[in-house]
């Protein structure tokens, strides 16, 4: 049989296959090269950045749970300056589509990274975090009311002709009144879920396991809610959808694809095996192949209810 | 750094609940320098979902026992029991497989061999100062100082010894060698003698703290072995940062433990 076909496109950008590397997992590429090709990546996703460079929160940071592990880092980052100096040079010399996340803590500020990325040609499109909660100001105002989460995109939509992805928060009541507000504000592609609000308790200390109180929840455990939330979104909503949560193998992968989702990101799974994403597009491929299916856009959205 | 699968060798308890694990391990590990770690995975399942980090122990390579066999390189963890990840690892047999990340991390800079290297591990901090005396002592003086609980805590002295490394052990009841704190008899051992210096230190927190105002107040250098949360062991998460000497909250200064580290020069790192 011939090769299936594993190409996707969002929003313009053309991936190779519909694997992708989430914000935030997978540093700047670089830190996995010894353990991967990462020109079989779909897309690498940076990590979350702001203007200024950014401290970050106290430690402990990250802490295992059932399933899963709770992180509170606080959107460490170097800032857009030394993003641009010193790992864009590396990011350069690859084959493969780089997608910046980026937050801000104001309107203005979501902006002027806008602004600014949208001169470097190296930027394939933007992913907008308006939903990380471990930050008191770190976006959590905007990634749950539709009012901001719709006048951050505007004002971004404003600012860039690159495509813009917004990514999505769990910590809704309703993830599909959010995801439409992000489509009237004319954002391109949408990528959800984020983490998950939730904390650890040390019982004979007394005390929160993490230093911030509270972290995001991400790995396996998550991977039913972001089902849902895709199929719910993907079902309301026309914009092309980016799966995220607990995917850890190839079947996962392809279930968000029936969920909905165009292609997906792997996050904590990064951290268990440095290799995992490039191996989820050869077992991805092997499908395909043994299920006789010679194009993977036919499983977007062939969820049979 | 290299993503390898790796047979258990033996496993074995070396004291009530410490044991030490022997892993295959490709060649080119043996160029792994003391202080280096590994991220081991302990199951295939999702809970435990993370890797553990260990130091490395030893390294070493033994003849199989099949005719005409290569020789097999191997390394080895030494482990204290403390939860869900090593209680798996205690159970594991002779040809069970691991899921290994290794080497990763800085290791200890060796210095002068002139200088005479003072050792102090607590507990279970003492693994990667086995392998790291086993290089040192080829060229220089060496003394360990180990510290525990009690006496079940005090490991691989006689692996010291058989190195002909001068070792002395405190515990905090007594129940083998002084009674006490290890950095107390290291700090009465640094005040008889002069000669030049240099410490490497791996243990509990505290233990180090102690160990680097030791240094610092007798002008010696010294080098600390820190633990931290960790999540990918290669610097992208950022979960396992600990703060530098200048550090302030207007000049961010984290470093990685993963990978700036584990080891650290006991004067770059804020001590709190
Ligand atoms: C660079 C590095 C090198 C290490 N080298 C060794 C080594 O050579 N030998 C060894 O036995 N251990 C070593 N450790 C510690 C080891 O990683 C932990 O003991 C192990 O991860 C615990 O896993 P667990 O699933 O058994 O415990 P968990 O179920 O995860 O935790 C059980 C208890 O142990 C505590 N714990 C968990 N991780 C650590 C930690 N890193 N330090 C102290 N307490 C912890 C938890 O707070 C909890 O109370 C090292 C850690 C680091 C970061
Ligand atoms: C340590 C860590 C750091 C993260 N940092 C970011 C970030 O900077 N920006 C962002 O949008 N998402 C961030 N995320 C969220 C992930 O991109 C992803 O949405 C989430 O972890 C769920 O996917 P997973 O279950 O596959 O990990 C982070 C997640 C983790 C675990
Ligand atoms: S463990 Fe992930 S950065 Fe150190």
């Amino acid at each position: 049989m011939k090769k299936p076909d594993l190409s996707v496109e969002i929003a313009g950008i053309k991936m190779r296959n519909p694997v992708m590397t989430a914000s935030g997992t997978f540093g700047y590429g670089e830190e996995f090269s010894p353990y991967l090709d990462l020109d079989t990546l779909g897309a690498i996703v940076t990590k979350g950045l702001s203007l200024a460079p950014r401290a970050g929160n106290p430690t402990p940071r990250i802490v295992e749970t059932p399933g899963g592990m709770l992180n509170a880092i606080g959107l460490q980052n170097v800032g857009i300056d030394a993003f641009i100096e010193k790992k864009i040079p590396f990011l350069r010399n690859l084959n493969t589509p780089v997608i910046v996340n980026f937050f801000g803590n104001s309107i203005d500020e979501y902006a002027e990274l806008a602004a600014r990325l949208d001169l470097v040609p190296e930027v394939a499109a933007m992913e907008i975090n308006i939903s990380c909660p471990n930050v008191k100001h770190g976006g959590i105002a905007f990634g749950v009311d539709p009012k901001a989460a719709f006048s951050v995109v505007k004002a971004v939509r404003e600012m860039t002709i690159k495509p813009i992805i917004v990514k999505l928060s769990p910590n809704v009541t309703d993830i599909v009144e959010m995801a439409q507000a992000c489509a009237e504000a004319d954002a391109d592609a949408l990528s959800l879920i984020n983490t998950l609000t939730g904390m650890a308790i040390d019982l004979d200390k007394r005390k929160p396991v993490l230093a911030n109180v509270t972290g995001g929840l991400s790995g396996p455990a998550l991977k039913p809610l972001a089902l849902r939330m895709v199929w719910q979104v993907s079902r309301a909503v026309k914009l092309p959808i980016i799966g995220i949560g607990g995917i850890t193998n190839a079947i996962d992968a392809l279930e968000f694809m029936l969920a909905g989702a165009t292609a997906v990101q792997i996050g904590t799974a990064n951290f268990i095996n440095p290799g995992i994403a490039q191996k989820i597009t050869e077992d991805m491929e092997l499908y395909l192949v043994k299920n006789g299916i010679t194009d993977v856009k036919e499983l977007v959205g062939a969820l049979e209810i | 750094m290299r993503h390898f699968k790796s047979m258990v060798v033996l496993n074995e308890e070396v004291s009530p609940g410490y044991a030490r694990i022997r892993l295959t391990a490709p060649r080119v590990i043996m160029r792994a320098k003391p202080g280096q770690f590994v991220m081991i995975r302990v199951s295939e399942g999702i809970d435990p979902l993370l890797r553990r980090p260990f130091g490395i122990y030893d390294l070493g390579s033994f003849m199989p026992e099949y005719p005409d066999a290569p020789l097999q390189d191997y390394l080895e963890v030494l482990y204290k029991v403390v939860g869900k990840g090593t209680r798996i690892l205690s159970s594991l047999h002779h040809g069970d497989y691991l899921d290994i990340l290794a080497p990763l991390g800085t290791g200890f800079t060796q210095g002068n061999p002139e200088e005479e290297k003072i050792l102090v591990g607590g507990g279970v901090g003492l693994a990667p100062l086995y392998f790291l005396a086993k290089q040192l002592v080829k060229k220089s003086k060496v003394k360990v100082f180990i510290g525990g609980r009690r006496k079940e805590d005090i490991l691989s002295v006689t692996e010291f010894e058989r190195l002909g490394i001068d070792t002395y052990v405190a515990t905090d009841d007594g129940t083998l060698g002084a009674m006490g704190l290890v950095t107390e008899v290291m700090e009465s051992n640094l005040a008889n003698g002069d000669a030049k210096r240099s410490i490497f230190a791996c243990g509990p927190l505290p233990m180090l703290k102690s160990v680097a105002g030791i240094s610092e107040r007798w002008g010696v250098s010294c080098q600390v072995s820190l633990e931290a949360n960790m999540a990918c062991g290669v610097g992208a998460c950022l979960g396992c940062v600990t703060k530098g000497r200048n550090h302030s909250e207007q000049t961010p200064d984290y470093r990685c433990v993963c990978k700036d580290g584990p080891v650290f020069d006991s004067r770059e790192i804020m001590w709190e």
